[in-house]
């Protein structure tokens, strides 16, 4: 194509992205370093039903001069991403000055909120994406081998935890689960415990979310891998089974690598979806046991008083995240794109 | 239930016939607020104004647009409807303006405690009032033979035997749900046991100390009682216990105790023995262990002055005497002149006469409330010391409370 043609045929595009991505970044990045200004304070008297009380407020006209005059607010630099709330230097430092044992350190860490959030969205991540390309391959080759009259009818089924609403589907599931709910009935049954109850411990809460989270995204990936299926070269498996290769071998050595691109666009995809995880934790009201970085963009920004540049600087955190979680799919798309050149 | 609904439906048309005749406004009116029976009914009273529109957006997610919606200019809403606590928020932005002209102009049915007066000047005017108060099953106290607990230390006896006997497995119920509630059950032990949030006239906080720590034991001591899910149960999940007869003994909102008994299936013996008391104390002390909450309206600032007239006008005409039947009357402590106490009341009028504090109106303090959420469950869960989860809200305060500039 000629640079000319290119440039007018991406223009449209390139300003999409330059007005939705581009800016919305400059935007959080921007408020991430600046702060209100500090508020000046009075005290005053508070009458109202139940008599009268000498308060705090603060000054709205001393402190309107100071918005007049510096209307972003104040620059802090870097302040707010080493502050308790974020990345926490100086606890981090304190942590590991004061303890002599790696675990020890750890246990600290998890105390601070970053650390805390980032330990669940990790093991989240790392557990649901593989398991969910798994779940979404099995499915897919269950509904490719069945009969043709039976496919549409199991394909809907399967797609239904991806079409209800992850708040809905959380919340559905959070009911059931409930120690007087269907599911948590039967697990005090099962265990033989009757004060079992998922939601009063950690680990179960987490193993909950994640399985929650294969519940969720399995279908996606089950459409990307069936649609994938249909292009499989039908003549390489025949040979595959003249050869005597049996169905394991066939799967392995044929098919996986065929899908393999699907994989890793599925990888992507899953890898992004998944560091964001959201809903479950507000749906599931995990709140005590599992935070992620969602969720503390959400808590800031849903207190009596906001706080944005604090919610501001943990969106920016996430992004560089994402960045790096998915750097090395991106080396391998590349370096498979030069390749083929 | 939906007959219920289109009943109460009806009664508000009925109201709104009745009342709206003498209201005339002449610029539109756009309300947010909470959603509840009664914040309903004062919207209704100033939808029923003719003239020109008014609109309401009632919502439980009511804090989290209000402010986007005022500090525009001109404001989207004309005014909301706010408690102690959220009209912080508000005054912290500078977004809601003075009412004493309105007052002086429209504001004859007003009664002088129902005036929130910031530095001399009128900013609210206040409607109900709610607090949180014990609510218990009189049959169930009757059968292990104890009074109805007027401190912390009673319940938990009554919850002992309660187990004991075998008649509840948890007997307590509470609003425990990581967050904003229990944090809200934090101020309240708190303030029970004589403590102090900040340094007096300083935006310091300071709560690691003897009666935090005496709080989060007593916390702790009483969620023993409680279902295990304690830590996800906001007050609705607590209401669904308690109605199902799993809770004997429980601290819950004033605003919710006339609706308690009142739902599809309560069971029976809810139903019957359901029982309304004051605030308990804690610790041998006096203080009860609640807090006063107000409920009221607002003006915007950013809006033209014959807006401003209107919405008060149809505001006052919301909470107008004439409004207070016996459908109404149940909904709530109303502040307004001629309301007579119903039974669902007293929890909330003797929280009143202890001279409960009422929930600090401080700029800062939506911060430490937020602090606290976030830092007490990994005690609630056994995970941390009291000193530790305590240093840990104080930690989190202190970087939100420097962000917000309240802090150096």
């Amino acid at each position: 194509m000629k640079h000319r043609t290119f440039f007018w045929f991406f223009l449209p595009s390139g300003l999409a992205m330059l007005l939705f991505i581009a800016f919305p970044l400059v935007s959080v990045l921007t408020q991430s370093v600046f702060t209100p200004h500090e508020a000046v304070l009075m005290t005053v008297e508070n009458c109202g039903p139940f008599g009268c009380k000498e308060e705090t407020t603060i000054d709205q006209e001393a402190t309107a001069e100071l918005r007049d005059s510096n209307p972003l607010g104040k620059f802090v630099g870097a302040q707010i991403y080493l502050d308790r709330g974020h990345l926490a230097a100086a606890e981090v430092a304190e942590a590991w000055r004061s303890t002599d044992s790696v675990s020890a350190f750890f246990a600290e860490l998890s105390d601070l909120p970053f650390y805390s959030a980032l330990s669940f969205t990790l093991v989240f991540v790392f557990t649901v994406t593989p398991l969910t390309i798994v779940a979404g391959l099995m499915i897919a080759l269950a509904v490719n081998s069945l009969h043709r009259h039976l496919k549409g009818l199991v394909i809907f089924f399967s797609l239904l935890p991806m079409i209800v609403t992850p708040m809905v589907g959380s919340l559905i599931l959070f009911w059931m689960i409930d120690s007087r709910g269907v599911i948590g009935t039967a697990l005090q049954y099962i265990s033989g415990d009757p004060t079992l109850s998922l939601k009063a411990s950690t680990p179960l809460t987490w193993i909950t979310l994640i399985v929650y989270g294969i519940w969720h995204a399995a279908p996606f990936a089950f459409v990307v891998f069936y649609a994938g299926l249909q292009t499989l070269p039908q003549d390489q498996l025949e040979s595959a089974q003249i050869d005597g290769a049996t169905r394991w071998q066939r799967v392995k050595y044929v098919i996986v690598p065929h899908l393999m691109p699907l994989v890793t666009f599925v990888a992507l995809i899953q890898l992004m979806d998944n560091f964001r995880v959201f809903e479950p934790i507000i749906g599931f009201s995990a709140e005590a046991h599992a935070q992620s970085f969602s969720w503390i963009i959400f808590n800031d920004m849903h207190g009596e008083t906001q706080l944005l540049s604090s919610a501001s600087t943990t969106s920016v955190l996430t992004i560089l995240g994402v960045a790096i979680l998915l750097t090395p799919v991106l080396i391998r798309t590349w370096q498979d794109f030069k390749g083929k050149k | 239930m939906m007959f219920k609904r289109i009943a109460l439906a009806g009664s508000f048309l009925a109201f709104a016939a009745s009342a709206g005749a003498a209201c005339e406004i002449g610029a539109r009116v756009n309300i947010v607020g909470n959603e509840f029976p009664a914040i309903h009914t004062v919207a209704n009273g100033a939808k029923a104004c003719t003239g020109a529109e008014v609109k309401a957006n009632l919502t439980a997610e009511h804090q989290k647009i209000n402010l986007a919606g005022m500090i525009g200019n001109p404001a989207e809403y004309t005014s909301a409807i706010v408690a102690n606590s959220s009209i912080v928020a508000l005054m912290n932005e500078d977004v809601i303006r003075p009412l004493d002209d309105l007052v002086a102009k429209h504001g004859q049915n007003l009664q002088k405690n129902q005036l929130i007066t910031i530095n001399g000047e009128v900013m609210a005017v206040a409607f109900m009032a709610n607090a949180q108060h014990l609510v218990f099953r009189a049959d169930v106290l009757n059968e292990i033979g104890v009074e109805v607990p007027t401190s912390y230390e009673e319940l938990l006896a009554a919850a002992q035997m309660i187990r004991e006997k075998g008649i509840m497995e948890n007997p307590v119920g509470g609003a425990y749900k990581a967050g904003w509630n229990l944090a809200q059950e934090f101020n309240n032990m708190y303030l029970g046991h004589g403590g102090e949030f900040f340094k007096a006239g300083t935006a310091e906080v300071s709560i690691n100390n003897e009666a935090g720590v005496a709080t989060l034991e007593m916390m702790k001591a009483l969620s023993e009682y409680m279902n295990p899910d304690f830590l996800t149960h906001d007050s609705n999940a607590t209401n669904a216990e308690f109605r199902a007869g799993n809770v004997a003994l429980m601290n819950m909102w004033g605003s919710r105790a006339a609706t308690l008994a009142d739902a599809e299936g309560v069971v029976q013996g809810v139903k019957d023995h359901m029982g309304v008391a004051g605030p308990m104390t804690v610790g041998g002390g006096s203080d009860a262990a609640s807090t006063l909450w107000w409920d009221g309206w607002t003006v915007a600032k950013n809006i033209s002055d014959e807006e401003a007239e209107a919405t008060f006008i149809a505001l006052a005409n919301g909470i107008h005497p004439d409004m207070l039947n016996e459908e109404t009357s149940l909904e709530a402590v109303w502040l307004i002149e001629g309301y007579e106490p119903t039974e669902a009341a007293v929890g909330v009028f003797a929280a009143a006469q202890m001279g409960t504090e009422p929930y600090p109106m401080l700029p800062f303090m939506g911060l430490l409330h937020s602090a606290l959420g976030a830092e007490l469950s990994d005690f609630m869960q056994g995970k941390e010391s009291a000193a530790e989860a305590l240093a840990g809200a104080e930690a989190a305060y202190t970087a939100a409370a420097k962000e917000k500039g309240f802090l150096n």
